[in-house]
């Protein structure tokens, strides 16, 4: 029976449940003098019954399959050899493995030694047990379940409180996943930054102006060693996201300004969903319209001007060398994608100051350009602030553009025209394919994960006080 | 005094030079953004509307018993081991017997997708009643004739285009079948049927588009009732109390963490505690659950507090319970809202792609996944393999799944915005 057959299993007997629980409401309810003098109505007895039915088997899945396996190798353990049991975890966990594949059949007993088979025979005979066992005791369970719940099911007993109760727990466990998401992303990324700091010297990472993460894999290679300074990373994030931001900032704010107070009606009905259609398009095709389209034409442009330049004797214009892999073409769509961002964000808090500021400048004579500039512009600046913020760390946790468009060399410097790595670039790289979670390529990535979500929580953070104070001021 | 009024007329010009010079600002700005969206667009069209088209050439093929080593009875095994190579080679030496050069005798052959034979071979297999019969076959042409004849002849590619990767032998054997009628564009299909490859000709997108609903029905099925739930309680049952606050602070910030950090959290917890395999959309669904779960459960709850404080009152003062208020009351006006929120959360997590590499969803797989514990791609992560794919074919490919990709997205975000507008309720 495979898992998926029992779930079905479940569900189809707790459906049985419901109407049987409904059928016996209906029939306590004759003696009594119909539906109408029981505590609650049938559907709530019927579904306390089905609960009973359901919760108590599903809990019992879900603690067999993670229990299932460490008990199985807990027992299986102790029939290894003696000396197999003072074996370093590390290979205790791959001589385990190689007793998992030959109990599924996969290989033969000769690679590890017959002192190993009567482990291997334990294994198979416990999967079976497991195996046949699982099914026999949900099922059991459930019919334990209905009995009780059908024994719930009286004329003077409120089952809607009781269902009453399962639901708000329901709701309350939904609610405490996104707290628990929150503890894995800390923990995940925590405890491999652990592991990572214990190989590489937290100084060397955080200060080290050489990134190549190429680790030696023989101990005699020369050259690779690897070096984990996180130095030139930033720089590059820092320089990408700041030519998206030159772009962004000055666009998404004149858009909204522009869209708030001049633009009539319909101008605004047509142009506003057309700048948010930027919004939704993926990330991926911001990259494939970077890596294609717009670095072939910077990188042509530049070529051009070099040409230029030293037939007219330019001499800084001769030496332009622009990488086709350039922080300009990442940081230009990067900043193309956060328009609408900061426009939207802007457009809020520029609508939320009082119409009252605009009347009293609009009195003294002002124009609407003076108005804005004068009086809006700095009541709103405290929200726009906080918007520019919150573009800020999403261009710094932008992933596919520069994986896409930037290059993967870390080179230290602040050149636009060069190429550049970030952060996500990294992680990217570092993950992508298989890893092993003990060397410290693979755990430089959860190191590089953690900075970047505590710089961008940190961003966020700043940003929603920031414009929490100023909403204070109006209200 | 006329000196102060010339002053002021002097300043008020001034100052309305100013006022038109900032009102430009603005509209070159609005333009710079629309300008933005149609260039996107229309670099993306271009470069991928030819991929819907695909060349085929007509060929005559004999399925001859003694070239393949076949007698009427041969078994299955045997039309397998049979060589479907050089009976297609023959066949395509025969119709030039004046090229007898080897090296000009292979460019004869790469006219044609190099799986040429194997489709001969699936062809025997499916009905072994064409052996010993002449077949008028039509057979995909090799990605760089197919660009170089989709293109009029090379002449719309712009220079450094395909040419060079067409030599003059094969430019005038295109000329020479195109004069024969035997070469001709279709509508293509391959590109709905196929899994991915690494012939450009024969890629399509069927194995990523499957990936991509198998993953979005796992991510549906979890988020939809998680945050429906989430965003009850915070509005309607949770206690103002420290720890309600602390599972908003919580809702709010994971909404800003960026999307690579739950390719992290997928990888650690997911793969590597609880040892669920890579590359699956099971695993998949999962973390973009965890990453649609904000935007659900805040449109979730601003539609939950769109519902007037009344409704809420004369169900209680009906004697309703508070379980059967939300349920019976609540629920059901919020419910367009709920569902505005759940399929613009679907549409961010199917254009979703850096999470996705994190878990392995970037392996080459060429088998359409039929369950959620298939390894998998999708279509996003598609796009991205094709676009690092160097022929020059992909990029059309690339486009065309951009096109497809964003096709679905528009779809879902009209319908979001079509039953916002149909379903809405002022109060």
């Amino acid at each position: 029976m495979t898992l998926s057959t029992l779930f079905i299993a479940v569900l189809m007997g707790t459906v049985v449940s419901y109407y049987i629980g409904r059928g016996r409401s209906h029939s306590i309810a004759k003696p009594v003098g119909g539906v109408r003098n029981l505590a609650t109505l049938p559907s709530y007895y019927a579904t306390l019954m089905s609960l009973w039915a359901l919760l108590p088997a599903l809990l019992l899945v879900f603690l067999w399959l993670v229990m299932d396996g460490s008990i199985i190798s807990g027992l299986v353990r102790s029939e290894l050899p003696l000396e197999a049991k003072q074996l370093n975890p590390d290979s205790l966990g791959l001589l385990m493995n190689q007793i998992g594949n030959l109990a599924e059949g996969v290989g033969t007993l000769d690679a590890l030694g017959a002192e190993y088979k009567p482990a291997v025979d334990r294994l198979i005979h416990l999967n079976s047990i497991s195996a046949t066992a699982m099914p026999v005791l949900v099922m059991l369970v459930m019919l334990i379940g209905m009995i009780l719940g059908f024994r719930t099911i009286k004329a003077d007993n409120n089952a809607r409180y009781a269902v009453e109760r399962v639901f708000n727990a329901v709701l309350f466990i939904s609610s405490s996943i996104a707290v628990l998401t929150t503890f894995g992303i800390i923990f995940s990324v925590l405890f491999e930054s652990i592991n990572f700091f214990q190989k590489v010297p937290f100084m060397d990472f955080v200060f080290g102006t050489h990134w190549s993460p190429q680790i030696a894999l023989r101990a005699d290679q020369v050259g690779a060693s690897g070096s984990f300074g996180v130095i030139p990373l930033i720089v590059g994030t820092l320089l990408i996201s700041l030519i998206a931001l030159t772009i962004a900032v000055p666009v998404g704010l004149m858009s909204a300004i522009y869209l708030a107070e001049y633009a009539s009606r319909r101008v605004r009905g047509v142009i506003k969903p057309a700048l948010e259609i930027l919004a939704g398009i993926p990330t991926v095709v911001y990259g494939f319209f970077a890596a294609l389209t717009v670095a072939p034409a910077i990188r042509e442009y530049g070529d051009g001007l070099r040409d230029w330049g030293a037939e007219n004797g330019i001499g800084w214009l001769a030496t332009l060398n622009v990488s086709s892999e350039s922080a300009l073409a990442a940081g230009l769509v990067m900043g193309i994608m956060i328009i609408p961002f900061v426009s939207s964000l802007s457009d809020d808090v520029i609508n939320a100051v009082p119409q009252s500021l605009r009347d009293g400048s609009f009195g003294l004579g002002a124009t609407k350009s003076e108005t804005i500039k004068k009086v809006i512009f700095p009541a709103a600046l405290p929200g726009i602030v906080g918007g520019v913020l919150l573009a800020a760390s999403r261009a710094i946790g932008e992933t596919m553009i520069v994986v896409m468009a930037a290059g993967l060399a870390a080179n230290l410097t602040v050149n636009p025209l060069e190429a550049v790595t970030t952060v996500t670039v990294q992680i990217v790289t570092l993950l992508v394919g298989d890893q092993e979670f003990d060397s410290a390529k693979t755990l430089a990535a959860f190191a590089l994960g953690l900075f970047l979500f505590v710089i961008t929580l940190a961003l966020n953070i700043i940003a929603l006080r920031v414009v929490k104070k100023y909403r204070e001021q109006y209200d | 005094m006329n000196d102060k009024a010339t002053r002021l007329a002097q300043t008020l010009k001034r100052r309305h030079a100013a006022e038109r010079r900032f009102q430009w600002y603005g509209r070159l700005s609005v333009a710079f953004g629309v300008a933005c969206v149609l260039f996107l667009f229309t670099d993306i069209i271009s470069k991928g509307y030819g991929a819907f088209t695909q060349t085929y050439i007509d060929i005559e093929v004999t399925f001859d018993y003694e070239t393949l080593g076949l007698t009427p009875d041969s078994t299955e095994t045997d039309v397998k081991a049979a060589s479907f190579n050089s009976l297609f080679r023959n066949t395509v030496r025969a119709q030039y017997p004046e090229v007898t050069d080897r090296r000009k005798q292979r460019t004869l052959y790469g006219l044609y997708t190099t799986d040429a034979p194997i489709m001969l071979r699936d062809m025997v297999l499916r009905d072994p009643s064409v052996l010993g019969t002449t077949q008028q076959l039509t057979i995909v042409a090799d990605d760089d004739i197919d660009t170089y004849y989709k293109h009029s002849f090379g002449q719309d590619l712009g220079e450094g285009g395909v040419i060079g990767r067409v030599n003059p032998q094969q430019i005038a054997l295109v000329q020479q079948l195109h004069d024969q009628g035997r070469i001709h564009k279709k509508f293509n299909t391959i590109l709905f049927t196929n899994g991915d490859s690494r012939d450009p000709e024969l890629a399509g997108i069927k194995g990523a588009i499957i990936g991509s609903l198998l993953t979005l029905l796992v991510t549906l099925m979890l988020s939809f009732p998680i945050a429906v739930a989430t965003a009850i309680y915070l509005e309607e049952f949770a206690p103002k109390n420290r720890l309600t606050e602390f599972i908003e602070v919580n809702i709010n910030n994971l909404a800003a963490v960026p999307s690579v950090i739950f390719g992290l959290l997928g990888l650690a917890i997911f793969i590597n505690f609880f040892g669920l395999p890579r590359s699956v959309p099971l695993v998949g669904g999962l973390v973009l659950t965890l990453m649609t779960l904000p935007t659900i459960i805040i449109s979730s709850r601003a539609s939950i507090k769109a519902v007037p404080p009344s409704i809420r009152e004369a169900a209680l003062g009906m004697g309703a319970s508070k379980v059967q208020m939300v349920m019976h009351h609540v629920l059901p006006l919020a419910m367009p809202g709920m569902l505005t929120g759940t399929i613009i959360g679907m549409a961010q997590a199917l254009g979703e792609t850096a999470p996705l590499l994190m878990i392995g969803m970037v392996a080459f797989i060429v088998e359409t996944p039929a369950a959620i514990t298939d390894a998998a791609t999708v279509l996003p992560v598609q796009i991205y393999l094709w676009a690092d794919s160097p022929e020059r074919a992909f990029v059309e490919k690339t486009s065309a799944a951009i096109m497809i990709l964003l096709a679905f997205l528009i779809f879902m975000n009209s319908t979001a915005v079509w039953l916002r507008k149909r379903l809405e309720r002022r109060w």
